[in-house]
């Protein structure tokens, strides 16, 4: 029997090199470092206690891997104070991230931030994140999507006031990039704002309230086409840290289903969570694939937009999935708070929200493609 | 031969030679092909003097990527898909030089064409199962049974069969392959029609069919082992292709949607968004596998594409019907025909429903694919066995 139907011939062939969607041996050695790293200092139970301190985040580790190995200049210009390198390789340091749900504010500082403040020409900034002498974070809530509306603070008499909320990694925040009222973006020192934590879902990457009465601000450029370059990079290169979620929780749950007995065998033998676990492989495969796109087409800067688009609006599903089948599967030990799988649940729900929902990416993803909505519908009479 | 004229740019040479020698506008199609063939391009990666020069695999596109551009003949893979994927990597393998000799090179050309008489009625997913007897009788194989699902066998001048040669062994062992000349007295090839309409695939009955022992492909016996080759060529071949963006079923679609805005409805397009997004994951997943390859990086990744692909054509054709609308409760033929190739392309929408049913059955279902990946992939344990070692005939039927 025929086994592969022909494929359809194409709309419109584009004969183009395309992106490189395999790892580089330079990328592996990067990975194989990250996870020694890791491996020593961020193992499940130390998050796990530390989730319960005054000190959420990991601030030791963040100086190894932001200033020791230099990972925190991955996106800047070596004469900046970076390394040169780029979104590819960012993108694996992530996925060693989201393997170890690291509490540290790699996202939210070495890219968001970075990227903000690489789109105003902030230099001096830049430098200051890049070589880890400073931590960074975007005050936008974490859930905003790239090019979705944000809030903003009011900018009277030359001074910021005003609150932002569900602002990512704040607490360890030494800078603020604050949009305002007046389309600027401003550099506010973390010592001018209140800032106070809120109670998060996901307890790896805290959140906090940011309120600033009458702070003092540097405006660094237009606030618009920077956030939006920075969320863009944020929402592409988390879909890396959700394939190492999901691989973590896909590995962990196939070691743990190889072990289990129940009905004196192996409970991993059954065929109906063979095929769940088999389907899982298959979405963390598809995800690789979109989340490398989504790096390499950052680091080119070519089809940057529809390629993160897919990416989020592929990701979210498969890590959630993921996580939630690991609990499952562990049964009664994935309800306790001593096994991490939890820790992995709700980093997966809350990276679903975190610069743009699915259905927010499929929106952006419509336009960018042609595949306009119907007109809406007309309000009911009456 | 030296190693260094078998790389990118000697292979360039030695197309040009070809056409050179036989330039495509002036040379008969066949001709052209033998000629290619005796040149060592037609697989590159076979040994010479069958077809090949031993040369790395990946080469093979600069080979095609050369004669494609001066207009030469292909050998329209499409129609002899079976014979390429699946009987020359076998016979390669397993037969002797005079089968390698005598087989290959009007296989490759298209001159005969090969079907695969593996699947019975009650051995489908379980094949190991199956229960055609073959008898020694002499220099010949008496052969007697039932084969099904077979395309291309009403074309076929010969076929790849595995029958059972000794019934007291364990299903695995006693199975014996076999090249079956498809002329021969006592094959009878009948037309199943299926659920498109069209008769793509048959029933061949066997009945009292000599096979010389010369076309035994490895050992008596060993037909089961021989059969893992031909298989695992069949889902390699699958995943491979490179497709440009909207290049899979999810095309048609797209272009319907945009052509024909009084189709669209809110939940018809949240759908149509989730499964574009599918389709686009799904192409980068197979670039990637091309790229690995390419690499000489071979992963477990192409297990999971077939799968992957046959589950959203399915999905992207059932959303193409209710797209339509009135159009969709309408089929555009339901004549009997008996197509050389599945024509996804010239059909409408209400065929591509109908037979993507088919692509989580054909090569292996969906269920026995996840159970390779769960066991080949993941490590899992198997399910335990009751008819390992006990004979085939002793076995419940």
């Amino acid at each position: 029997m025929s086994t592969q139907p022909d494929p359809l011939p194409a709309g419109a062939a584009r004969p183009h090199a395309g992106p490189d969607l395999l790892y580089s041996e330079e990328e592996e050695a990067l990975r194989a470092a990250v996870r020694d790293l890791l491996t020593d200092h961020c193992a499940a139970p130390d998050v796990l206690a530390r989730t319960e301190s005054d000190t959420p985040h990991d601030v030791p580790l963040w100086k190894i891997l932001a200033g020791g190995m230099g990972l925190a200049g991955l996106l800047v210009p070596e004469e900046l104070g970076g390394q040169g390198a780029g979104h590819r390789e960012a993108a694996v340091v992530l996925e060693e991230l989201g393997r170890a749900v690291a509490p540290v504010p790699y996202l939210t500082s070495a890219v968001v931030a970075t990227e903000a403040l690489l789109a105003c020409g902030a230099d001096d900034l830049v430098t200051e994140l890049a070589t880890a002498a400073s931590t960074g974070v975007l005050a936008v809530a974490l859930s905003t999507a790239p090019g979705a509306p944000h809030a903003v603070v009011r900018r009277e008499n030359g001074t910021l006031r005003g609150e932002l909320t569900a602002v990512a990694d704040a607490a360890v925040a030494d800078v603020l990039l604050v949009p305002a009222d007046d389309g600027g973006l401003y550099a506010v020192d973390a010592a001018a704002a209140t800032v106070v934590p809120q109670v998060p879902l996901d307890l790896t990457r805290p959140l906090a309230r940011v309120r600033l009465d009458g702070a003092a601000g540097r405006r660094i450029g237009d606030a618009e086409p920077a956030v939006r370059r920075a969320l863009r990079a944020g929402a592409g290169l988390l879909a890396s840290e959700q394939l190492g979620l999901a691989e973590w929780t896909l590995t962990q749950t196939v070691a743990y289903l190889k072990e289990r007995k129940q009905f004196n065998r192996p409970v991993g033998g059954f065929q109906a969570l063979k095929h769940r676990l088999a389907q899982l492989w298959l979405e963390t495969v598809h995800l690789r694939a979109a989340a490398r796109n989504a790096a390499d087409a950052l680091a080119r800067d070519e089809d940057a937009d529809v390629a993160v688009a897919v990416a989020q609006a592929y990701a979210a599903a498969v890590a959630v999935h993921a996580a939630e089948e690991a609990v499952q599967l562990h049964g009664g030990i994935g309800m306790t708070w001593e096994h991490p799988v939890h820790l992995y649940l709700k980093r997966a729900k809350s990276d679903a929200l975190a610069y743009g929902t699915a259905g927010a990416h499929r929106e952006t993803l419509a336009a960018l493609v042609d595949l306009p909505a119907p007109p809406a519908a007309p309000a009911p009479v009456g | 031969m030296t190693a260094e004229t078998l790389d990118a740019a000697g292979l360039r040479r030695r197309a040009r030679e070809l056409l050179a020698a036989h330039p495509p506008a002036t040379t008969d199609r066949l001709a052209f092909l033998r000629a290619r063939f005796d040149a060592g391009l037609a697989w590159v990666h076979f040994p010479e003097g069958l077809g090949g020069l031993g040369a790395p695999r990946a080469l093979q596109a600069v080979v095609d990527a050369e004669l494609e551009a001066a207009g030469a003949p292909d050998n329209d893979p499409h129609r002899i898909g079976i014979g390429l994927g699946m009987a020359a990597p076998t016979l390669l393998r397993y037969g002797t030089d005079e089968q390698k000799r005598r087989f290959l090179r009007p296989l490759w050309t298209g001159q005969e064409v090969w079907c695969q008489l593996f699947s019975e009625p009650g051995a489908g997913s379980d094949l190991a199962a199956l229960g055609t007897r073959a008898v020694r009788d002499g220099e010949d194989w008496i052969v007697d049974g039932q084969k099904v699902w077979t395309s291309s066998a009403h074309l076929a001048r010969w076929a790849i069969l595995i029958a059972r040669t000794d019934p007291a062994l364990p299903k695995h062992q006693g199975i014996t392959y076999f090249l079956c000349d498809m002329t021969d007295p006592g094959v009878e090839v009948r037309p199943l029609r299926q659920i498109t309409g069209e008769a793509e695939f048959n029933e061949v009955f066997l009945t009292g069919v000599r096979i010389p022992d010369a076309h035994r492909l490895g050992a008596v016996g060993d037909g089961w082992r021989v059969a893992q080759t031909t298989l695992m060529n069949e889902r390699v071949s699958i995943g491979g292709m490179r497709l440009p963006r909207e290049g899979g079923m999810i095309g048609p679609v797209a272009r319907t949607w945009r052509e024909r805005p009084g189709l669209r409805t809110h939940d018809l397009h949240q759908r149509l968004l989730t499964l574009w997004v599918e389709a686009e994951v799904a192409r980068l997943t197979g670039e990637r596998l091309r790229q690995q390859l390419a690499a000489g990086q071979p992963g477990p990744e192409g297990s999971g594409m077939k799968l992957a692909f046959a589950g959203l054509n399915q999905r992207i054709s059932g959303l193409e019907v209710e797209l339509r609308g009135e159009e969709g409760l309408l089929y555009d033929d339901w004549t009997m025909r008996r197509p050389e190739l599945v024509d996804f392309t010239g059909r409408d929408a209400g065929y591509r429903y109908l037979r993507s049913k088919g692509n989580s059955i054909e090569g292996g279902t969906s269920e026995i694919l996840l159970n390779i990946v769960a066991e080949r992939v993941l490590g899992l344990p198997a399910e335990p066995r009751t008819d390992k070692d006990v004979a085939w005939k002793d076995l419940a039927r």
